[in-house]
């Protein structure tokens, strides 16, 4: 579904990522493990269009989008679940999840996107004429992903979703992506707790200063003595 | 006892240029809100929609009030393609060098006035001009009444677009938090060239309606730029409603300076007020703390 290759990004002289091949296939979880400044937001940015890659393709569906402005790239159906939430804090519950339907492939779905939101958030639909400045920060995180959902994508690229939050919401809404999953959703994941999340993923990559430096499915990652030390403490 | 039962007229004519100022202001701060680029050129773009009012009026007899629908639609359009081909690619960058870039633009406007039409004033005569109201105790210019009213009507209009409609929204969620507008996939160049052609429609529709209170001349307008400056200011940067309220009490103010002392001081009571608020509300009376 998903082709990275031979990825470069730099930020003015830093370097973020280089040379980096990955792929997404349709239907899996795909973890993105590796420590802060790794890349992995990064490489999130570039495949979305929100940071132009140096170098490199980004394959989606067999045309390379590398480049692309993030409004088309979304329009595809490429959803984002970024790293601090990132909702509109002055705009009411009901007005962030318009907000994710705003792209032409999700207007007519407007509706029944909703009732899907609600059925896995009911909290959401207590909330509508809310403030989301106002809402804590799992309800917070569970509106990003909800206003996420409302675009109708095909492959959502999680950011840290359970950052900040306490244990049990965070552990609420890892489900919520392993849910999403089941139900069809492709899912590319960057999470700080890298036990659950090469549990969760059928593949994953290690990231270390912008270079892939292993991959496996999430099970031989787990049983590596590479992996454990660095990432699980082990 | 003559002077004090004038006072209410002096306050109520003050309240209602006010208002055609606040609609002035309402573009300054709708742009800088959103767009965060502060339009240097504020003040000339007034200017010139005077200028077009004045035209229209004289060649076609179309009263300003009626003029401000096509002005503040051409200037829409203005808005829009400015945006799009100049101002864009200055977005994010230092502030310094969109200061130059707006001032260019306010320095090309004032001239090509003065070229078109020369330094001297032209105004509209407008055979109503020295019509008023009795309303009870107090003496109304008909003029001013219609400009405040058509100012009041174009302001509602765009806090009910902001408010109701999804593409408002949209535009108020760039102001909100551009890195989620970008996440979500909106896109933030167009609603920006829409943001910035929808304050040049506010700033086309007050300069028509500007024409009705004073005349035009291109040295109105430095003046006009750090008017809708103070205004904003005094209101509060980014708040909607703080530039309405901010354009009535200095209208206020520049009419009681002009009552109670000169016309020409009405200034100087303007940037009391300015040093005033700075003072003790530095955010504006109905702008949000940093």
């Amino acid at each position: 579904m998903l082709a990275v290759e031979d990825l470069a990004v730099s930020y003015g002289d830093a370097q973020a990522l280089d040379a980096v091949s990955l792929e997404v296939e349709e239907g899996a979880i795909v973890a993105i493990v590796g420590a802060n400044g790794a890349g992995k937001t990064s490489l999130i940015r570039a495949v979305a269009g929100q940071h132009r890659p140096a170098r490199g393709r980004v394959i989606f569906r067999g045309s390379d989008i590398a480049g692309w402005p993030s409004h088309r790239v979304c329009n595809l159906g490429i959803g984002q679940v970024a790293e601090g939430r990132q909702v509109f804090p002055t705009l009411t519950v009901a007005e962030n999840l318009e907000m994710g339907a705003m792209l032409p492939r999700a207007r007519a779905r407007r509706t029944e996107n909703r009732a899907r939101v609600f059925a896995m958030f009911p909290i959401l639909e207590e909330r509508l004429a809310q403030p989301a400045g106002t809402l804590s920060g799992g309800e917070q995180q569970m509106l990003a992903i909800g206003r996420c959902l409302m675009g109708a994508p095909d492959l959502v690229m999680f950011d840290e979703p359970s950052l900040g939050l306490a244990p049990a919401v965070a552990h609420a809404v890892l489900a919520a992506v392993r849910d999403l999953n089941r139900e069809g959703l492709t899912c590319m994941l960057v999470e700080q707790n890298v036990a659950v999340s090469l549990k969760l993923a059928s593949r994953a990559y290690v990231l270390e200063n912008g270079r892939i430096t292993l991959s496996g499915t999430g099970e031989a990652l787990l049983a590596d003595d590479r992996v454990r030390q660095a990432y699980l403490g082990m | 006892m003559t002077v004090i039962s004038l006072l209410p007229n002096v306050v109520v004519q003050g309240v209602l240029t006010g208002l055609v100022y606040g609609l002035m202001a309402l573009g300054l701060s709708v742009i800088f809100g959103v767009v965060r680029v502060v339009n240097f050129a504020h003040g000339e773009f007034t200017v010139v929609a005077m200028y077009a009012a004045f035209v229209l009026f004289s060649a076609l007899g179309l009263d300003p009030i009626v003029a401000m629908l096509p002005i503040a639609v051409a200037f829409f359009v203005i808005g829009y393609v400015l945006q799009v081909a100049l101002i864009n690619p200055f977005v994010g960058r230092a502030e310094h060098e969109q200061f130059i870039l707006l001032v260019g633009v306010a320095i090309i406007v004032v001239n090509a006035l003065l070229m078109i039409f020369g330094p001297d004033s032209r105004p509209a005569n407008l055979s109503y001009a020295f019509d008023s109201y009795l309303l009870g105790p107090l003496i109304v210019d008909k003029v001013r009444l219609y400009a405040a009213g058509a100012a009041l009507a174009v302001a509602t209009l765009l806090f009910a677009f902001f408010r109701y409609t999804r593409t408002g929204t949209a535009i108020r969620a760039c102001a909100d938090n551009l890195a989620g507008a970008a996440v979500v996939g909106l896109n933030v160049k167009r609603l920006y060239a829409l943001t910035f052609g929808l304050g040049l429609a506010c700033v086309g529709a007050s300069g028509a309606l500007m024409v009705t209170i004073a005349d035009a001349a291109p040295s109105l307008a430095p003046a006009y730029t750090l008017l809708a400056f103070t205004i904003v200011i005094v209101g509060g940067l980014g708040s909607m409603a703080g530039a309405l309220i901010g354009g009535v009490l200095i209208g206020v103010s520049e009419a009681l300076a002009g009552f109670l002392a000169a016309p020409s001081m009405k200034s100087m009571f303007s940037f009391a007020l300015l040093i005033i608020v700075l003072v003790f509300r530095p955010q504006g009376l109905m702008g949000r703390r940093a």
